[in-house]
């Protein structure tokens, strides 16, 4: 794998979270349990889609095959996607969600501040917007942990078993292979051991506000990187991308 | 052929989609005019949220913008860096949007002084005070949804950026 391939597989991860966990949130929509939560999420889902199409546009730069963004998200495969796999679990109860959501907040975060100094000027450029709605979404997931954690018996249990649940999926966003060593290499993307500290610290500072306890570090489900997915991935693109298979090329 | 200053005089009437009594200009998003020798427009602007839908529609109401004003030839580029902060809104366009019900965004320098805490947003109708967030994303991306606690009414603020 050349240098260039491996920065189009990494500038497609970075994509792929953001596309997969955006249209998760937005199967909310007109379902949230309170009109300010159905409207948070649909935001949300679009500061996420946002990014994902920029990141998508970078890449068929790079790709230089005259794809264009909705190419990649359209008519791609399964085994095509590279998202991490806590990002196309089900959205389950509102506990469920939020924990999810949390998860990814405290990865994004840092992850965003550190690809500002990405030597990759684009991915930069993408990264100094992100990082400051990543810093909205990480206090509106944090804000409804809490809530959750510290209410009732009832919203404690499901924000545990949530969190206890989603804990073997978070291996994943943390994997370094051959693709992730070469970007560091590169200066373009951050070691994640050394950015880990960043999503263990809020982490346990979130988890310890909402009484929550923190899961041991068990077996970690792995893949996503690799185009290795979860059943549900595939039920997340049949939807995605009926239209598009159905009328190729449709237009609105 | 039109100067540069024409062009920013037609770009004061064209207004955020969602924000209709503030301009382009005054949002900040217009970041340079240029006008080539043979009177070609580029008209650079930034997002202010990364999937903000309004800015496909700024981007096309500028050009509708031109045309009409007889610019034969127009070009809208999106630049994401560097990237947009609610310090770019002229003090003009902060006036307006407080007249329109949108409590404005603070400075972002007070905000990081202020981590931590929740920031002190005056309510547009009332000005007291003793007003309290209710969801940190409001009827936009741009904007947290709050209510006043004196008059009771809620209101939406303009999220520092």
């Amino acid at each position: 794998m050349t240098d260039k391939e491996a920065l189009l597989t990494y500038t497609l991860r970075l994509g792929d979270d953001l596309l997969i966990l955006s249209h998760r949130l937005s199967e909310w929509c007109g379902h949230g349990p309170v009109l300010e939560e159905d409207i948070a999420l649909a935001n949300r889902a679009l500061d996420h889609i946002g990014e994902a199409r920029n990141l998508y546009d970078h890449a068929v730069q790079l790709e230089g095959k005259g794809r264009t963004q909705d190419d990649l998200a359209y008519l791609r495969k399964e085994r095509d996607f590279v998202n991490t796999l806590l990002c196309e679990q089900p959205n389950g109860d509102y506990a469920y969600t939020i924990v999810r959501s949390f998860l990814f907040d405290a990865y994004h975060l840092p992850l965003a501040e550190a690809l500002t100094k990405s030597s990759d000027a684009t991915i930069a450029a993408i990264a100094a917007k992100a990082v400051k709605e990543a810093q909205y979404h990480l206090k509106h997931s944090s804000d409804w942990l809490i809530r959750f954690g510290d209410g009732t018996e009832e919203s404690h249990r499901r924000a545990q078993e949530a969190l206890d649940a989603l804990w073997t999926y978070t291996g994943d966003l943390f994997t370094q292979d051959e693709v992730h060593k070469a970007m560091v290499k590169a200066g373009i993307a951050p070691d994640l051991q050394t950015m880990k500290a960043g999503f263990d610290a809020t982490v346990d500072k979130v988890l310890d506000e909402a009484t929550l306890k923190r899961p041991a570090d068990g077996y970690m489900q792995s893949g996503g990187r690799a185009g290795k997915h979860s059943e549900h991935l595939g039920y997340i693109l049949a939807e995605m991308q009926y239209l598009q298979r159905a009328y190729p090329g449709a237009e609105w | 052929m039109q100067t540069t200053d024409d062009i920013l005089d037609l770009l004061q009437n064209v207004k955020d989609p969602e924000i209709p009594v503030i301009s382009v200009l005054e949002l900040g998003v217009v970041r340079q005019v240029e006008v080539d020798a043979d009177g070609k427009v580029v008209v650079t602007i930034t997002p202010t949220y990364t999937g903000c839908p309004a800015m496909d529609v700024m981007a096309t109401d500028i050009k509708k913008e031109l045309v009409e004003h007889g610019i034969a030839s127009v070009e809208v580029k999106q630049v994401l860096s560097p990237a947009w902060t609610t310090d770019w809104i002229t003090d003009d366009g902060k006036r307006k949007l407080k007249e329109y019900g949108i409590a404005p965004p603070e400075k972002t320098g007070d905000i990081r002084a202020l981590k931590g805490e929740a920031p002190v947003v005056p309510c547009p109708q009332c000005g007291s005070t003793n007003t309290v967030m209710v969801s940190v994303f409001g009827s936009t991306a741009c904007k947290a949804l709050w209510k006043c606690k004196d008059c009771l009414e809620p209101f939406d603020q303009f999220k520092c950026l």
